[in-house]
């Protein structure tokens, strides 16, 4: 597979970002230290290169109705400048990818979707609509800047003439006379946003955006999005979710609508599974002993496995040994212990709420 | 990047300083700083007998899990119990922050200054 560069590339190299290939691009994992970086969109801002990830243009009349039928959530209320976020399964009720769904217009959507999915995202797509909306993918002609934290909002408004108010809100607006689409979303826990705009602005707003801060945007890289959206519980797909989970098993839902006027890819499984009870369930875990459980190790109740870790890290915000793991139910129930292996030695560990960590607002 | 010259080292990121008989070890500046900010450390316990080349130690960072290995064959005669609580100081002080000291040893082939300076211009 050949390995892309995205347009802020030479900005990584040039600022000392450790540039690792993630999902087909090279992109920095960190520039100053995941943790330092970590902090800093939690107190303050951080800026992030995220031209990664996919972006599917979904047109023409047919496009509300064909969504509806694509995705497990209910578009149907959607007005323009609104955003959704939706799992997509296959026809096992299964989860294909999780999404954002962006109304432009009536017959004008966009969806943004996971990197490493793109392609298979793009397949399932195409095939399912068969005609019925135009698809196609215009992820090489855009530039996704992420701009995150406290102060991302008094720093966006020295470059945008208006911005979102709404969290999950959009505007197309300019920015340095460029029409761009600027919403208010993220994946850090924080406030913050999201820029859409063509690759021909992505050097020059991201050297805007940096200057506006004033000394307090710090650049952000990989590692830091992983470790702020886990503290945040925000799943990753590919960890919490893959082809054989279902959105009701990943703890997603509140954004499956069984109910909702139309059918929808993989329904009737979910209905099924909703029916006869879900056997397992996505949940939070504190590491009670010294060490840390990650990706793939096992849980146990009382000696009986019982689920494995999805995602786990030292959690740099609330300083402690954190998880989530897909585990049997009732064990997924706040306040059971549980244990984890890690190299063969037994953790001691207790399910918690999620998320992790709530930003005040 | 930071290569004492009073220090042993190995292929595998490892430094050793011998001391009267006793063996300290720990991982180099090159190593620390490709693993990034050290969240956490596994120390052996005193007593454990290793041979050169078995894991020793584990060290994670945010992202991922490093194993060291033991640049000697010994017996862990005492640890650094003071990483257990402020792992960072792998980061700030590489050199100074040992994992453990080992004692009966028996010295393998290990990598001078010059020879570990080499390897890491060709990583």
């Amino acid at each position: 597979m050949e390995i892309k560069k995205t347009p802020l590339y030479n900005r990584h190299i040039a600022s000392g970002g450790k540039v690792v290939e993630f999902a087909g691009y090279m992109l920095p994992v960190q520039y100053s230290g995941i943790i330092v970086e970590h902090h800093a969109v939690r107190s303050a801002c951080g800026i992030f290169d995220v031209s990664h990830m996919g972006e599917i243009r979904v047109d023409g009349p047919g496009a509300c109705g064909f969504l509806q039928r694509l995705l497990p959530n209910d578009i149907s209320g959607m007005k323009p400048g609104n955003i959704k976020y939706s799992p997509m399964c296959n026809e096992h009720g299964g989860i294909v990818d999780d999404l954002l769904v962006y109304k432009y217009a009536d017959d004008l959507y966009m969806l943004v979707v996971n990197a490493s999915n793109k392609d298979k995202d793009y397949a399932h797509i195409a095939s399912a609509a068969n005609g019925e909306a135009g698809i196609l993918d215009i992820s090489e002609s855009i530039t996704q800047i992420a701009l995150q934290g406290p102060l991302a909002e008094a720093i966006m408004m020295k470059l945008a003439p208006c911005v979102p108010k709404k969290y999950y809100s959009f505007i197309e607006t300019e920015l340095l006379g460029t029409r761009c689409t600027l919403s208010r979303t993220g994946y850090t826990g924080e406030d913050g946003f999201e820029v859409y705009c063509p690759n021909s602005l992505a050097e020059p707003l991201w050297d805007e955006l940096i200057k506006a801060g004033d000394g307090n945007v710090t650049l952000c890289g990989l590692g830091a999005r992983d470790t702020l959206r886990f503290e945040a519980s925000m799943p990753l797909y590919g960890h919490e979710m893959n082809d054989e989970t279902t959105p009701l098993e990943a703890g997603l839902s509140r954004f499956v609508k069984l109910a909702k006027d139309s059918s929808f890819i993989g329904k009737e499984p979910l209905v099924r599974q909703q029916a006869e009870g879900i056997k397992r369930r996505l949940c939070g875990i504190e590491i009670l002993s010294r060490g840390i459980a990650r990706d793939g190790a096992e849980v146990y109740h009382n000696h009986k496995p019982v689920g494995h870790v999805t995602s786990g890290t030292m959690s740099p915000t609330l300083g402690k040994a954190l998880a989530m793991a897909i585990v049997e139910l009732p064990y997924n129930e706040p306040g059971t212990q549980l244990s984890v292996e890690v190299r063969g030695k037994m953790l001691d560990a207790r399910v918690i709420e999620m998320p992790f960590y709530k930003r005040n607002k | 990047m930071n290569i004492p010259n009073n220090l042993r080292y190995t292929k595998s990121h490892e430094w050793v300083r011998e001391d009267d008989g006793v063996y300290y070890i720990g991982i180099t500046d090159y190593a620390q700083n490709e693993m990034g900010d050290i969240v956490f450390v596994e120390l052996p316990s005193i007593g454990d007998e290793f041979t050169e080349g078995d894991i020793i130690c584990t060290v994670e960072s945010v992202k991922a899990v490093s194993d060291v290995y033991s640049p000697v064959s010994g017996v862990v005669q005492n640890v650094n119990e003071a990483l257990e609580d402020a792992p960072e100081l792998v980061n700030q002080d590489p050199y100074g922050s040992w994992f453990a000291e080992l004692i009966d040893v028996e010295p393998g082939r290990l990598l001078s200054p010059e020879e570990y300076k080499r390897l890491i211009e060709e990583e």
